[in-house]
Parts: C-alpha cells; structure tokens; sequence
C-alpha cells in the first residue's frame, strides 16, 4: 500500500532561517498522524509544505505517491503550474488555528463554495452536501449564520465542515484548538476524534496530549527542525527515550 | 472554589430577594452651562449678519428659483451627472486592473502601473484635460486600422477629452484605494481559499476583493463625490457641464453671480444625493463583519417614535 503521505529528507528555510533539517516520515491511509512539539520547531512549516502552502528547498514531499508541487519526468523536476497545484489541492483538506473561515458568507455559503466553485457543482447538490455536514458538526442550526456571529469553537467546525466539503483523502489540522477557549475544545476534538473513526487520514499538529494519546495512532515529536521520536502515542507520550521529549512532555502535561 | 462561594450566599433558608422597590426619581437642579449660552448667542449673531450682508447686497435673489428648472441648466445638470458617472466607471475599472498589477509578482507589469500612478497623480487634472484635448497636435489622425479612421480633432470631442482626462486621473487614485483594500485582506483568507482549490483569479473575485470592498466603498463614496465637484473643470474643453450651463445662462440673463449660487445649489444636491447612496452601499458591505448591522435613519426614527410611545403609555 503507498503511504499518504512520504516525505524523505525534506528541508525548508525562510531566508537564513533553516526551520526544516531533513524531515522523514511516512503516514499511512486512515492513520491518525499527530505532530507535538515546542512552537518554533517546524510543525507548522512541514504541515504547510504537504499542500504546498510552503515550498520545500530540498528532499522528496509526496502525497498518494505523487510529488507535491512538481512533476518528475527522467530525472528532471518540472515545477507544476498554479492551476495544477490547485488541483491537487482539492483533495487535501486544511483547517487553521484561526479558523480563516470567509467572514463575508454565512456558515453554509462557507461549505459550498469550494464544490460550487471548484467542482462546478449545482448548488442544490452543494447545499443538500453543506446541510448533512453541518449538521453532523452540530451545527444544522447556525447554517445562516455569519461567522461573526459564531464562538470560536463554532467558527472551527464550520471550518472543518468546509474542508470535508471537497470529500478529501487526507485531512491537515493546524493547530485547531490552540485559538479557543478551554471549554470549547471539547466540541472541536468530539467532531475530529468522529472523523478518525470514520477512517479519515489525519495529520494534526497539536498541543493536545489527552488527543494524541487517545485518537492518535502515531505521534512525532519535532524538535528545531528534526523529528527527535516517533512511534505509539503510548510509547513517545508515556515512555519517551529521548532527553528532549522528556523535558518538552514534563512541561506539557 | 464556586462551592464556597456558593455556601456563602446561602444564608440559611433566606427567601429569593425580591426585587428592591424603585427608590424616588432624583430632582436636582441641572448645572447651568452659561458659556455654551454666551457661544451659541455670539454664533448665532454672525450668522446674522452673514445671512444679512449676502441678503443686502445688490444680488437678485430671484433670479435663483426663476432659473433653478431652466432648460439650460437642467441640461447642464444632466451633462455633469452622465461625465461623473462615466469618468468614475472608467476610473475604478482601471485603478482595479492598476492595483492588481501593481501587486501582481511580475516587475513589468508592476513597474508600469507604478509609473501610471506616478504620473498620473502627478500632474494637476486640469492641464491633464487640456493635453488631452490639445493631442491633435501630435497626433493629426486617429487611425484604427478598418474599423476607425478620423482626424484627430473631430475624434476628440469635449465630452470625450472630459471622459479621459478625469477618468485616467481618477484611475490612478482609484488604483491606490483598491491596493489599500486588497492588502486590508488577512492573508489566512489566501491561504483557506488555496488550500481548498481554487485558483488565482477564484481567490481574488470570490474571496479578495469582497472583503477589500469594506475598506474600498468609504473613500470611493468621497472620490465619487469629488469627481462631481471636479467636472467643474471640464469648461476647459469646452463639455457643457452644470457650471458652463450657469455661466451661459448669467451673462445671457444679466445675473452672473446668482447664476453661480445657483450652481452651488444644485452641486449641493447632488452631493447630498450621494451621501445618501453611500451609506446604504457601506451598510451593505459591513454584512458579515458586524454582528448587527446599524439601522437605517428610518428604521431609527419609527424605532425612536415607538419607544417615544411605550415610555409615554407607561407613565
């Protein structure tokens, strides 16, 4: 079976700054991935690079086994053009830390944009698709909702609902819950722990440990720019054998 | 925590508070404002004196209502309204494609729309117009292959040289307004709009420019307003406009000076019209950026006049 998502020595700078050293790492389909780490360690950056929000400097980045951003023909790399990125985009769902929901349109105009516009789908499909995803967020009620008018954790939702919109094979979490409020996690991790029981692939940068140990099925502890361990979340999170994770995880929980 | 502070309001088997009786309505004497009195007085005195001197002075009042529907004038009137609307079209459709190129990654294209800007913004509007009036001198023919072909001065028109002169000059402020709006837009809105596959152009009108509309319309409102005011100058090329038509109308009349009162009028009612219209436009872009959207004037007056009644039916 390919893995979802393949990255082999993958390294970034922004400008002088080296924020990827080399990353590997392999997420297999329907595995719930969880990056944890200091902020300032690349989680992030590397999360950005896999939908080519980011441009890798070096190494090799696929998805579903192909490149990210290029195509390879020979030994030669061909930089994909901006309309084949967004293609391949499409089947890459991304939620942010700040929600970025598109606060000119409702919480359902929010969901059926990107098929509308993006698939050329009829709006009736779109809708009918947009009101069974709100409504499995809980939030069938706040469909003519502006996002101004949601709290955070239901800004988050509508944003998740937004991203399954496109029916992605692989789901990228930012952060999603380090912008809320404490009581409103829960709600947030309920809808995300309900897609990796559904099978969704999952890669999650958190700060969530509880979530990781629980719903994870591997988790990578990144450190400046490299990844220190991986493995079980029983074993990184309750065993780790590095000095830096220990530290990093006694700060944490 | 929350236990304790819950004990310590439980006094035992205490009935609910019952809510306090309305204690006595406070009458004191209001602090007297003498030096806003002593103000408003002296405002008031010269405003009499200036309504007085203007009402004195050997200017026929009359002519001014006499004329204010006159064929001329309302021709005039109809002229500066069709060049404002026409200039601020062109105007705002080319400072849209100048703001895109000037934040377009390519340096040509940004390069020259920064030098459009440059000159354009530049030069006063005024020699703008008579340059392009006076173009026959460097070019004698406007040719356009088969589908056009004439001398220069009877292509450029009066209504054309106003168009192209106020229009290109608005283009420029207009390209700088739209540049402010776009970059107004958080760049997270880029990146979800990205990230869920829509491309450039998608992003830009779906996503982008929507919410640059916020921060575009206030100052367009006053460029719209502007450029009214600014077709005054069209007299140099000879567009019969409001004030061509006053002026036209005074020294056929005999009552110059009034004629210009007059225009002053309509410039003010036109203007007034605008405000008008700008703020319902802003009200409609706010959608979404704020939880309730203000009232109307209207709806604030039927609010205050219910109000007015239930407080009264109360007491």
């Amino acid at each position: 079976m390919t893995a979802m998502v393949k990255a082999e020595g993958v390294h970034k700078s922004f400008g002088p700054t080296h924020v990827l050293k080399g990353i590997d790492l392999e997420v297999a389909p329907r595995e719930v991935f969880c990056l944890i780490g200091p902020s300032g360690s690349g989680k992030s950056t590397f999360l950005r690079c896999i939908n080519h929000l980011e441009k890798i400097n070096a190494g090799r980045l696929s998805v579903d086994g192909e490149l990210v951003g290029y195509r390879q023909q020979g030994n030669k790399l061909y930089e994909l053009k901006d309309r084949e990125v967004a293609e391949k985009r499409r089947d890459i769902g991304m939620v942010f830390q700040r929600f970025n929901l598109f606060p000119h349109m409702t919480a359902i105009e929010n969901v059926m944009e990107a098929p509308v516009q993006v698939k050329r789908e009829a709006k009736a499909v779109a809708r009918e698709r947009a009101e069974r995803l709100l409504d499995r967020v809980g939030l069938a009620d706040k469909a003519a909702n502006y996002p101004a008018q949601l709290s955070g954790g239901q800004q988050q939702r509508v944003a998740i609902a937004r991203a399954l919109a496109m029916e992605p094979k692989l789901m990228l979490f930012d952060e999603p819950t380090s912008a809320l409020d404490p009581e409103l996690v829960g709600d947030v991790l309920d809808v995300m722990r309900s897609l990796a029981e559904d099978g969704m692939t999952m890669i999650v940068v958190t700060h969530e440990m509880g979530f990781a140990r629980e719903v994870g099925d591997s988790v990578v502890f990144m450190d400046d720019g490299v990844v220190v361990e991986a493995g079980h979340p029983r074993e990184v999170l309750t065993n780790p054998r590095h000095e830096r994770t220990k530290s990093f995880l006694s700060k944490v929980l | 925590m929350t236990d304790k502070l819950n004990k310590a309001e439980e006094p035992g088997d205490a009935p609910p508070p019952t809510p306090a009786a309305v204690p006595e309505v406070i009458r004191a004497v209001p602090v007297r404002h003498y030096g806003r009195w002593v103000s408003a007085v002296i405002t008031v005195a010269l405003l009499v004196l200036l309504v007085n001197a203007f009402a004195q002075g050997k200017l026929n009042w009359g002519a001014v209502p006499d004329y204010f529907f006159d064929d001329d004038i309302l021709k005039g009137v109809r002229n500066t309204i069709w060049i404002t609307i026409c200039a601020m079209v062109v105007g705002v459709v080319l400072g849209i494609i100048l703001a895109v190129m000037r934040l377009s990654k390519n340096p040509v294209t940004s390069s020259i729309a920064w030098g459009y800007i440059w000159f354009f913004r530049g030069t006063p509007v005024y020699v703008q117009l008579l340059v392009w009036f006076n173009l026959g001198l460097v070019f004698e023919y406007i040719n356009l292959g088969p589908i056009y072909k004439d001398y220069w001065s009877s292509f450029m028109t009066p209504f054309l040289a106003a168009l192209l002169g106020l229009g290109l000059n608005e283009a420029a402020y207009m390209a700088e307004i739209c540049r402010a709006g776009i970059q107004s837009v958080d760049e997270g809105q880029t990146e979800a709009s990205h990230a869920l596959g829509m491309s450039q152009g998608k992003t830009l009108r779906r996503v982008v420019l929507p919410q640059a509309m916020r921060v575009i319309v206030p100052p367009t409102g006053n460029e719209f307003i502007n450029m009214l005011k600014t077709t005054s100058l069209v007299i140099a090329v000879q567009y019969y406009d409001l004030l061509q038509a006053a002026s036209n109308v005074g020294r056929t009349s005999g009552a110059t000076v009034e004629m210009l009162f007059l225009a002053a009028a309509w410039y003010l009612v036109l203007t007034s019209v605008l405000s008008v219209g700008q703020y319902y436009l802003e009200r409609r872009f706010a959608r979404g950026s704020l939880r309730q959207l203000p009232q109307t004037p209207w709806q604030k007056v039927r609010t205050n006049l219910f109000s007015l009644r239930t407080r009264r039916g109360n007491v």
